[in-house]
């Protein structure tokens, strides 16, 4: 299979605390990654240190690399606002502009200069339909997304974010915060979405890790203990520490 | 021992003794020059020129003269205002520069006008060599207004939610994209109550104005931003003090229209951040 993100012997800094130590895996083309591990384990870190949402944040940095295609996006030529557009986020909480519905969806497409109404009118459908929402919102695609319930607001945020044309999509708890329905919605939704992206989805829920991905990533402290195909992961895990935190003994 | 109840009491009598302390004087204020301006106002007090010795007449050039220096200052303290305030909300650092220039900005608003009014004389009027005019009138309202425009622009700046910036990031769009196209949206109903308020100050300032641009008499209307001009303020600290006999009517009503021209402008902020307050849903 392709390898799409590729971290090699990875560290992370926030000022002196190493939050992530020494990650080095491989991410394939249309596979859903799940990363379980306990709060504050570094894999929201992980995370935005693969679409570089960490530079951001003042006194962190990084040691060794994170590849996307073979092309180092921590590279002092690379195009990070670029870097960004191919490598979509949703957040855990769902966060839509105070603008109209189709104007948070449109909104990556006009800033990027595209001016036919027309195109982007027929983007922002597709991206609600690809995120499981155009038949909620097709009628009232001019009202202010704030009038939507939190699963259709974290569905409009996918919606916000496939409309740049991702080619990988980065996840962080999106389902946290929904209530089981809303949930179950999102998890069908990254079900279909991985024939087109690769997925990688931190998640709190056991089940729906199991559920959902292809392969998973246990972190721990900052660190990657295990990272395999999702079945052997929750049925034969290689470390005891693994299959303590699946069980359910801590965490 | 001591009663709770009636401590309370006289606390509440207390507080509410100093509210009436502040909002006796003001609506006294008002109300004295509403009824003893208000006979003067009439459409040749607004439209006509000052007549003999500005005892007749109307104050139509102070009018204006007022509205072209609260333009002149916002075309001047706006944009630079504004650049000073998405600097510091959006890329300055937290460090012991930053720290220096917000206390500076914070001291400068502290500034007494007459201050200013000097430090234009010096800057615009003699060095620069503009004269008393126009422009160094505005140039020097500008300045003394920029501490209110930069903290009140930099505040609104700041409580738009970084959850909207960082989306926009993660959507590949640029800092800057971000800040002009999400941020300053946002922020615009802030941004303008805060500008409105340095409008009314500007309005109502006489010392900056006095060595600046402000004529004695000029009972015609400035030809350029060269021009000295007549302006509300100064008008009425010269009727009311350097020329006698001037009717008490004249007095209070030019005092009327200039204060009904700062209220109303604080009355317009108040109504934007009231609006703004009520639409804001997060
Ligand atoms: N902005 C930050 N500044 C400093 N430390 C941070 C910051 N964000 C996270 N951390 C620390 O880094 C570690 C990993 O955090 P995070 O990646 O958010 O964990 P998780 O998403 O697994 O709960 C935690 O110890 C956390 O306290
Ligand atoms: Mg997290």
């Amino acid at each position: 299979m392709d390898i799409k993100i590729r971290a090699d012997k990875f560290n992370f800094f926030y000022n002196e605390t190493m939050a992530l130590k020494n990650i080095s895996m491989n991410i394939f083309k249309n596979t859903v990654v799940g990363i379980i591990g306990p709060s504050g384990c570094g894999k929201s870190t992980f995370l935005r240190s693969i679409n570089r949402m960490n530079d951001v944040i003042f006194g962190a940095r990084h040691e060794g690399d994170i590849l996307i295609d073979g092309e180092n996006i921590y590279d002092k030529d690379i195009d990070v606002v670029g870097i960004r557009r191919r490598i979509g986020m949703v957040f855990q909480k769902s966060n839509p502009f105070p603008k109209s519905i189709f104007d948070n969806v449109a909104y990556g497409l006009k800033i990027n200069g595209i001016k036919d109404r027309s195109y982007i009118a027929q983007k922002v459908e597709k991206s609600l339909q690809d995120a499981a929402l155009w038949n909620e919102v097709k009628d009232r695609l001019s009202k202010s997304a704030f009038d939507l319930s939190g699963g259709q607001q974290q569905r409009l945020c996918i919606a916000r974010a496939l409309a740049v044309e991702p080619e990988v999509l980065l996840m962080d708890e999106p389902a946290s915060a929904l209530d089981p329905t809303a949930t179950l919605k999102i998890e069908e939704l990254i079900h279909e979405l991985k024939s087109k992206y690769s997925i990688i989805i931190v998640t709190h829920n056991m089940q729906q890790a199991a559920r959902i991905s292809d392969y998973t990533a246990f972190f721990m402290m900052g660190e990657l203990l295990e990272y395999d195909i999702t079945s052997k992961v929750f049925t034969k895990p290689s470390k005891k520490i693994t299959e303590d935190y699946i069980t359910g003994r801590f965490g | 021992m001591r009663n709770p109840y009636r401590t309370q009491k006289i606390a509440f009598s207390l507080l509410f003794l100093a509210t009436l302390l502040i909002v006796v004087p003001v609506g006294l204020i008002v109300i004295v020059i509403i009824f003893k301006g208000f006979p003067a106002i009439n459409w040749q007090f607004l439209s006509d020129i000052p007549r003999q010795g500005m005892r007749s007449g109307g104050i139509f050039p102070a009018i204006i003269g007022t509205l072209y220096l609260v333009a002149g200052a916002i075309i001047f303290a706006l944009p630079i205002g504004l650049l000073a305030a998405i600097y510091l909300s959006e890329y300055s650092k937290e460090n012991v520069l930053n720290r220096i220039i917000r206390l500076a900005i914070i001291n400068l608003s502290g500034v007494p006008s007459v201050v200013y009014g000097l430090f234009g004389l010096a800057l615009f009027v003699v060095f620069f060599k503009f004269g008393a005019s126009i422009l160094a009138g505005s140039l020097t309202l500008g300045i003394m207004i920029l501490p209110v425009i930069i903290t009140t622009s930099r505040e609104a700046l700041e409580s738009v939610p970084d959850s909207f910036r960082e989306v926009s990031l993660s959507l590949g769009v640029s800092k800057w994209q971000t800040i002009r196209h999400i941020v300053l949206p946002n922020a615009i109903p802030g941004i303008l109550t805060g500008t409105i308020l340095g409008l009314g100050r500007a309005a109502g300032e006489t010392a900056p104005i006095l060595f600046t641009v402000a004529a004695f008499y000029l009972p015609r209307l400035p030809k350029s931003i060269f021009d000295q001009a007549m302006a509300l303020p100064y008008h009425l600290y010269v009727i009311s003090t350097q020329v006698p006999n001037v009717d008490e009517k004249i007095r209070y009503g030019t005092a009327l229209v200039l204060l009904a021209l700062v209220l109303f402008m604080n009355l317009v902020a108040i109504i934007i951040r009231y609006q703004f307050r009520r639409r804001k849903k997060w």
